[in-house]
């Protein structure tokens, strides 16, 4: 499962990771590497068979719909990067 | 004093013979002797743990479960007010702004907390090598790895600077490190404790449990932590059994099954003669011993390959420089800021199981790798369970090999990752698995671990405890550490 540096900086985007030209070669070799190990997934007959997403099936439990938490933004916040009047700030995006 | 078990240090609390205050200082020093050698710890609280080891020793009735014995956490749990870092330059200025449900149940039941243990980044690894902190070392050859992903939490038990520790597993990051660090480790049931507050690689797979010099030391903790918890709705609400009280309960007649694929040409001879020496002590204490088969288990690992970095993809997903963690300097725009923190700040094998899971996931993929990785997942569950119709245990080594040299694996990750192969479809299928030491291979410990159905945690502490009661390799400590 040879992967192109065309999909590699494809799969960069989507995760929005930063990959460095000097750093291509060795994802590719990597990630092809990985991807094709686990290409022996195709050895197996998994027609009919349901997926699995949690180890007992469990689906989501619910609760009542009331509010359970209190307003803590002030001790949250207390640990970004960057905040203004109870906002996060990041780099303008809207042109 | 650090040559007791956990339990026998209860006793000895509550006799007076000392104080938490005297073995939490005892193990301070420890800890300070022996950091720069084993690299154990990120975050060491002495301060913290002698103002909790007075609150215990000042506590007169009602003492709670764990009351006064010093911990070590692993560093991926959330405590409030101290550094959480995951290993990881991401976290390196984090100061957690709540507690873990573990955390706290920890404290409810009296423990102290020695400070927080170093790890594979983001819980991602099988050696301690990836750590943004540095290498931690094996104290059975400190050339060696202690195993990973938890361990610090480990070595902090091998070496005998904390009575027991708290680590995760999500493809066999205790049980893999205890058997490298010739101690025992239990991986719970999945959903039997809570992840509210643990910071999350795979979150179908994760899973907190203990570390201990023995199986009732184990079972002290999964009695602390275990139970429901409505903050983490994957938590099961199932009673929390008795661990404790319970293991002294009869194993004669529990039936043991033995893998056929397990226990094939390539297993190392010197590692099969010590499993089948314990499973010949398991007899004697009336065990029945027979062959099975788990025959999609040669697919686990390329299914756990696929499924956990998809799901660390997304979990990982939240560290964006906006709300917490690193933050990369003049960012450009959103799209710079998102892309350079995060490259920044993750290491090497964190950033290739993102791309992975991202790969997995992605439009016209989906269905080749994610969902039919899934899919052989309800496979592996059910081998388990057929399994589980003929016997009550699965055996098998812990690991195929004792622990290997640093540096000797980190350049291929597959040659890492092949190293899960008895503990991955454990975490796949969601059942208990613990590791225990039976023996040493050129002086390195051997783990061999045990595998019981959902929620029978307690199957497998009595089984380990009674092997433990007639043989003392738990009781083994490296010549340095003693």
């Amino acid at each position: 499962m040879a992967l192109t540096t065309a999909e590699i900086l494809n799969i960069a985007k989507l995760a929005r990771l930063h990959v460095e030209e000097s750093e291509l070669a060795d994802y590719q070799q990597d990630l092809s590497a990985i991807l094709g190990f686990v290409e022996q997934m195709e050895q197996v007959n998994v027609d009919g068979v349901e997926p699995m997403a949690h180890p007992q099936d469990m689906s989501q439990s619910l609760r009542e719909d009331v509010v359970t938490e209190s307003d803590q933004r002030e001790r949250f916040q207390s640990i970004a990067p960057a905040t203004a009047n109870g906002l996060y700030l990041v780099p303008k995006v809207i042109e | 004093m650090h040559n007791l078990t956990l339990a026998q240090q209860l006793q000895a609390l509550a006799a007076g013979e000392f104080s938490s205050v005297e073995l939490t200082q005892h193990y301070i020093n420890r800890i300070e002797s022996h950091q720069d050698s084993l690299n154990a710890f990120i975050t060491f609280t002495p301060e913290r743990a002698l103002e909790e080891a007075q609150k215990a020793d000042q506590r007169s009735t009602d003492k709670p479960l764990l009351n006064g014995i010093p911990l070590a956490l692993k560093d991926i749990f959330c405590t409030q007010g101290v550094k959480t870092s995951c290993a990881s330059k991401m976290l390196d200025n984090f100061i957690a702004p709540y507690d873990a449900t573990v955390v706290t149940k920890l404290q409810q039941a009296g423990a102290v907390s020695l400070g927080k243990t170093n790890m594979d980044e983001f819980a991602m690894g099988s050696s301690s090598e990836s750590s943004y902190y540095g290498d931690v070392k094996n104290p059975w050859d400190l050339s060696r790895v202690p195993g990973g992903s938890s361990g610090g939490s480990a070595v902090a038990v091998s070496a005998r600077l904390a009575s027991a520790s708290m680590g995760t597993d999500t493809g066999g990051s205790i049980r893999q490190p205890a058997a490298f660090c010739g101690i025992t480790g239990l991986k719970p049931t999945y959903g039997r404790v809570s992840r509210y507050g643990m910071i999350a690689y795979a979150s179908s797979l994760d899973q907190a449990g203990p570390f201990g010099v023995s199986a009732l030391d184990c079972a002290y903790l999964l009695q602390a932590t275990a139970g429901h918890d409505a903050k983490d709705s994957t938590s099961v609400d199932q009673p929390v059994d008795e661990y404790t009280a319970n293991i002294n309960e009869d194993i004669r007649g529990l039936r043991i099954g033995l893998p056929e694929e397990f226990f094939q040409e390539g297993l190392d001879a010197d590692i099969r003669a010590k499993i089948d020496a314990a499973c010949d002590q398991l007899r004697e204490l009336g065990c029945v011993i027979k062959p099975i088969s788990l025959p999609n288990a040669k697919l686990a690992i390329a299914a756990y390959y696929v499924i956990a970095p998809a799901e660390c993809s997304s979990n990982l997903s939240r560290f964006d420089g906006v709300r917490f963690g690193y933050r990369c300097e003049d960012p450009v725009d959103l799209a710079d800021l998102y892309s350079r923190s995060r490259s920044e700040a993750f290491g090497p094998e964190v950033k290739r199981r993102i791309m992975v899971g991202a790969y997995a996931l992605s439009a016209g993929y989906y269905d080749a790798y994610y969902l039919r990785a899934q899919k052989i997942r309800r496979l592996i569950s059910e081998d388990y369970q057929k399994a589980f119709t003929e016997v009550d245990v699965v055996l098998s080594p812990t690991t195929p090999t004792t622990a290997f040299k640093t540096n000797e694996k980190v350049d291929d990750p597959i040659t890492m990752y092949l190293s899960d192969i008895y503990t991955i479809g454990v975490n796949l299928a969601g059942l208990p698995g613990i590791s225990i030491p039976v023996g040493f291979s050129q002086k390195l410990p051997v783990g061999m671990q045990m595998v019981s159905t959902y929620f029978a945690e307690d199957t497998l502490l009595r089984i380990a405890h009674q092997f433990q009661q007639h043989t003392d390799w738990h009781l083994q400590t490296p010549a340095e550490f003693e």
